[in-house]
Formats: C-alpha cells, structure tokens, sequence
C-alpha cells in the first residue's frame, strides 16, 4: 500500500516520518519537478509499504513550488503518488488551524487515519482535548494520540493504517468537495474562510481550554527577539558556530587529503604504468578527494543549521533579519541560504526553496556562490602566506588573519551590494510576504539533526560530486596529452641538459611533469589566456591554474604544486610557498608580490570558479539563462576588481 | 478602521476583515480570518515584522501584510 504523510509544518511530521521508517528511507524526485520526495520503508506484518513524506502545508493551497506538490497529487488520483492511505498529523496543542487540512482532505474522500502528535504536551500545557468529539466531528477518521519524539503510539498508528475498515459514516464538511484552481486565490479564500467557520463552530466542543503560547517561549523570545539583545546572540552564535567549523574541521579535511594524496601515489606506482593507471591515479582519485574533503565542513556547519532549526530558533533568525534584508531585495529567509553558502553554495542555493517569492528567490540564489565557500580556505591560504607578511598590527591583530577576515567580508558585502543592483534590473514585482508560524521553542531530537546532516552531505557529494569528477578527468585528459609529440620532445630536451643528471630522481620526474604540462593542451590554453590576464599581474602558469579551478577552486593548489614540480605531502604546503617564492618574472621581480598575490585573492572572491554551483543554478532556475548570467557578471567583477587591485597596489 | 499595524505590543484586538490582496488565501490560511482574537505579542526594530498571537501560536508577519488586516480592538 502507498501511504502519504501530510501536515502542517512544526507538527513533528518528519519526527515522525523517521520514528515509523526506522531510518529505511531513501530520496526521490516527484515526477516533472525538482522537488525532493522522501519515501520510506514500512513494514507491517510480513508486508511492506511504502510511505512517502510530503512537503508541510497548512492547506492543500500551495504558495511555493515545494507544497505543490501536495496539490498536484491529491487532485489527481491516476498521479503515480497518489495514496491508498492518508496519514495526516496534527500538532495536538494547535487544533483549530490543523484541522483546516484535515478538513480539506478528508472531504476529497481520501481514507485518512489521524495522527494527534506531541499529546505530551497536552497534558504539560493542561490543554483539554475531547479526542471522542473529534471522531464525532470526523465520522471515519480514526485518531491516534502519538508522541513521535519520543516513540510511543507507533504500533497502534500501524494498526490503523493497514486494518483500516472501510468507512462507513462519511459526513463531508462540503459536499461533491471540487479544490479551487491554483490561480483563483479569491475562490482559495472563501474555501478556507468557510472552513474555519465550519471549524470554530464545533472547535469549543473540542479542546476545552484557552489556547496560549507556552511560557518557555515566552521567556525566550523576550531575549531571543529583542532589538538589541536578540542581534546580539545572533552574532555571538554566529561567530561560535563558525570559529567551531574553522578550528575543528581542519583535523579531518588534513587528514583527508594525506590519505587521498598517499592512495594516487600507492595507485601510480603499484598498477602496471600506462594511461588507465594514470587516469585512476590523476583524475579520479583526486577527483573524488576533491570531493570527499569539504565534507567534514559542511556535515558541521548543517549539524549546527539543524539544531537551530529544530528548536525552533531559525525562524526567530528570519524574524530579525527580515527588515535588514529586504533592502537588498532579499527575505529574512534569504539568511539560512547565504549562512550555508559558506560552506558551500551547492546546499545555499537549494535552501532558497523555502523563499515564496520568485523574485527574492532568484536574488539569493544570484548571490549566493559570493559568499566565501570552503573551497576558497586552500585559495587563500596559499595567498596569504605567499603575499602578505606576517606581523601584528596594532599590537594584537595578525596581518594575515586580519587579510582573511576582510576577503571573507569582501564576499559578504558584495553579495548584498549586487542584491541591490539586480533588485533594480530585475524588473517583475515582488509580491514578497512574510507570513510565517514561530514554533514554540523545543529540544532538538538527534535522529533528525543527524539525519538533516546526512541529506545534505549527500546531496553535495551527489550533485557537486559527479561534476567535479567528470571535470578533473577532462582536465586529466587536457593536461595529459598534448599536440603531436611536443610533450615528449619538451620532456626529453629536458633531460639533456646538463643540470638534469644532478637532480634526484624525484626532483627529475617533476620537472618531467612541469615541462610536459606546459606542452600539454592545458598548458597551451594557459600561455593562450596570458594576454588576457597580463593586466591583473598574471602569468600563463597561472592562467593553467584558473582554468583547472573551474573543477572546483581548491584544484588551484594542486595544479601549482604540478607546474612548479613540487611534491608536497604536508598539509601547510610549505615547500610550495617556498618555491612559488623564487618564481621571478623575466625582469627578475618576483611573480607573487603583494600586488599579484592580492589580485588573485580578489579574482577568487568574485569568479564563479564551481561548474557544480553553475549546474544546480540551472536545475532551480530551470533555464540556462541564469546561470549564464551569473558566470558573466561574477566574471566582470573579479576581473575588474583583480585588475584594480592589483594596479592600486603596483 | 484600524488594523493590526496600528496595536501595540501586548493590545488585543477581534479580527473584523481581510483587505484584498494577492496573498488573501495564504492570509486565511494562517487563521487570519473573521472573528479570531489576535494579540501583539513583540515587534522586530522599527516595528516591523510583528509577531502577534493567534489560536495559541505565534505568526510573523510584515506590517504591509498587518496593514492589511482590519481590526476591533478589545479593551483590557
């Protein structure tokens, strides 16, 4: 049997969702739309059924792509969704509005079984609920009482959904029930108008108590929404969360590396030597290292999103930064989105689903990859120690870390700086709102911080995996072969000169691979882009670099380390630096100064240097258009402001 | 007539009418409808989003969208 889970949001509905799969649940896309379905496994008896997790909603009345999906499904019963079974949950300490669903699905004749969750707090709250009433009101809907975060009701729910007698008594609330069409709101109004009356009617006989707001989330939100106060925690929660991720992702994401580093090198020297060993020791090991490592940053950053999100905090986030926001075109929303791109824009971007307006969707979805993501840290970092010196300023402050925080600031202000611009060309009208519910503030349940961890993890290693992948095997492939025999004629001029008979083995196959490279096909592109990048102080050695970031930006650093003939297993890159140092130009200055070091730094900030940014742009925009937008504008920037970084500085 | 925009923290008021606008269904759908008591329960800077309580929860709205929802205001 197909079973469908609806609800209004904050009723528990995916506590739920995880207590009654028991974690046998996998994601799926609904048919036409990008739109995730979370189906599960449910095992009643020796039978399985599969249960799928509908979007929350507060009617079948949709206003953002996401609760459509629960409209095109239940008006369509030949949809390949649609249920045998309804389970629809209700938040038992907030009857009236969760009624407004039930009421509505169940006069579309669809079996329902009823879930009245979180009955603990009934009792804590000393609500009184007339449970018999309700079957009174709802002839054939069997009610449950759960407490789905804490496990209890789940067998008797089972029960009700696979026994399930067919319903006798049918008393719909409106006869022959026809759901208004998705554009005629007015029609959608009085539907939802009628019910309420219909509902407050008959809700006295139901819940036999004044329903208030709980006195924790009184308490807190005096502190937590206050004008001043409020601002307060947030930055100091802010500023604890990402001093967390920075201090403590390291430790994985070095080791990481090593071992991806040391497992392309086992590969290279124990498989028989030839091109299949080289692309599985040059594209895709580190293709897929490439990938693998952010994952320590970003599984904590959405570990500390999730448990915001599940006390209810975040929503008191948007309350607060929604007047701030609006200027720039943008949504109290809009700041989940940008805070994730941080770590990665690849998961910013897909949480603008949760923004109604398209216009204000578009501006953060437009904005986000500005914001400074973990693949920019490697970037830096090797800028940094290369261009900056390091000494104190004003006696407390490190140069250094004081350029870092300003590149990570750089990105931030632009991004709301261009909101502002493409809120002007952007000429539709926002029909912005922000009607949203303040759940009452509750513990976090781990299973679902963990789970929210594990969704977003996948969907990154998933969607910015298999680009990444596909795009350092092509620039394998490039960096591999090159036109005629040049690259082997560059190879073995080298190793006729005198000076290559001195060096060591490993410094001979290096410089090998830096000459080869630089005849390689990659290696033409770059002395090609020379010209082009000249201006910002560029050499066509780096120019190879920015084209092979464009698999992802930290690719950058490796691709130096090949250039230069560096081989460098510390995670510091120390004999890297060292040798980017003594690059000289041909006047004999050094090709990394503080101008050109700046210049590129700067280039990073603005260039959409991520094909898997770009891909998911294009699958939430549904166009091509954006996307490419995007990539020319973020373009323009960072050549603009590298250029006159680098002309401020030389 | 008066509306949600015009209450002050902690005023309750019985919800009379709805104005039209694009978002009216969304409106209802949040309990925003005939005769429900709502109470500002505090207000972002410069007033604006107000949170008021309705039916025992708390719902965020902006004040373009309070401006929008005409009120009697209860005397306590």
């Amino acid at each position: 049997m197909k079973v469908a889970l609806f609800g209004n949001p904050n009723t528990g509905k995916s506590s739920l969702f995880n207590h009654l799969t028991g974690l046998k649940q996998h994601v799926g896309n609904f048919p036409g739309v990008t739109v995730e379905k979370k189906i599960g496994l449910l095992k009643f008896g020796d039978i399985n059924h599969s249960i799928i997790d509908f979007p929350g909603v507060y009617s079948i009345y949709p206003s953002s792509e996401d609760e459509q999906v629960v409209y095109d499904v239940i008006n369509n019963p030949e949809h390949k969704d649609y249920p045998d079974v309804a389970c629809v949950v209700l938040d038992s300490s907030n009857l009236s509005r969760n009624l407004l669903l039930l009421s509505q699905l169940y006069d579309l004749k669809i079996p329902l079984v009823a879930v009245l969750n979180m009955w603990d707090l009934v009792d804590k709250r000393n609500i009184l609920v007339d449970v018999e009433k309700l079957g009174i009101v709802f002839p054939g809907v069997e009610f449950i009482q759960t407490n789905a975060r804490v496990g209890f009701g789940k067998e008797r729910l089972l029960s009700a959904l696979f026994n399930s007698t067919s319903a006798t008594v049918y008393c719909p609330t409106k006869d022959n029930y026809i759901p208004a069409v998705l554009d005629d709101k007015v029609a959608q109004e009085e539907d939802i108008k009628f019910r309420y009356t219909w509902i407050n009617e008959r809700i006295s006989q139901i819940v036999r108590s004044k329903p208030n707001v709980d006195d924790r989330t009184k308490k807190l939100d005096r502190l937590l929404t206050h004008p001043i106060i409020g601002y307060f925690i947030f930055l100091s929660i802010l500023f604890l969360v990402f001093q967390f991720i920075f201090s403590f992702a390291v430790v994985p994401m070095d080791f990481i590396d090593l071992k991806f580093s040391q497992f392309s090198n086992w590969v290279g020297m124990n498989m028989p030597a030839g091109l299949l060993t080289d692309l599985v020791s040059q594209g895709i090991i580190p293709g897929i290292g490439g990938v693998v490592v952010f994952i320590p940053q970003i599984a904590l950053l959405f570990f500390f999103l999730a448990i915001l999100e599940e006390t209810g905090y975040l929503s008191r986030v948007v309350f607060i930064m929604d007047r701030l926001m609006r200027p720039f075109g943008l949504n109290g929303k809009s700041v989940v989105p940008l805070m994730s791109s941080v770590a990665c824009a690849i998961p910013g971007v897909m949480a603008t689903r949760t923004i109604a307006d398209w216009k204000e969707r578009l501006i953060t979805i437009l904005v986000s990859p500005l914001m400074s993501c973990s693949a920019r840290i490697p970037v830096f970092t090797l800028l940094i120690s290369l261009s900056i010196p390091q000494k104190q300023v004003a006696g407390i402050f490190n140069l250094q870390g004081l350029v870092l925080m300003a590149l990570y600031l750089l990105g931030i202000v632009s991004a709301l700086l261009v909101s502002i611009i493409l809120n002007r060309l952007i000429t539709r009208k926002s029909a912005g709102f922000l009607l949203l519910e303040l759940p009452s503030y509750k513990n976090p349940r781990w299973t679902n911080v963990l789970l929210n961890v594990w969704e977003k993890v996948r969907i990154f290693s998933w969607d910015a995996g298999k680009v990444i992948l596909v795009i350092s095997v092509l620039l394998w492939a490039l960096a591999s072969f090159g036109p005629g025999d040049n690259m082997e004629k560059a190879a073995s001029n080298c190793q006729s000169t005198q000076d290559f008979a001195r060096l060591s083995q490993q410094d001979q196959e290096q410089l090998i691979a830096s000459k080869k490279l630089e005849n390689s096909y990659i290696g033409i592109m770059g002395k090609g882009l020379e010209p082009v990048i000249k201006p910002l102080g560029y050499d066509w050695k780096i120019g190879i670099s920015l084209i092979t970031s464009f698999a992802a930006r930290e690719v950058f650093v490796g691709s130096l380390a090949t250039i230069y003939a560096v081989h460098d297993e510390s995670a510091d890159n120390l004999r890297l630096i060292d040798r980017m140092k003594r690059e000289k130009k041909l006047d004999g200055t050094p090709v990394y100064s503080l101008a050109s070091g700046s210049s590129l730094m700067v280039f990073y900030v603005f260039a959409m240097q991520c094909m898997a940014t770009l891909a998911v742009v294009k699958r939430e925009t549904n166009s091509w258009k954006w996307p490419l937008i995007q990539i020319l504008f973020m373009g323009i920037m960072a050549y603009s402001a590298a250029l006159l970084t680098f002309l401020t500085l030389s | 007539m008066s509306t949600i925009d015009d209450l002050h923290i902690g005023e309750k008021a019985i919800v009379l009418t709805v104005s039209p606008s694009a978002i009216c269904s969304k409106m209802a759908e949040m309990g925003l409808v005939e005769g429900v008591e709502v109470c500002v329960a505090f207000k972002a800077p410069f007033g604006d989003p107000i949170a008021i309580e309705l039916n025992g929860t708390l719902l965020s709205l902006r004040r373009k969208e309070a401006s929008l929802v005409n009120i009697r205001l209860l005397q306590t």
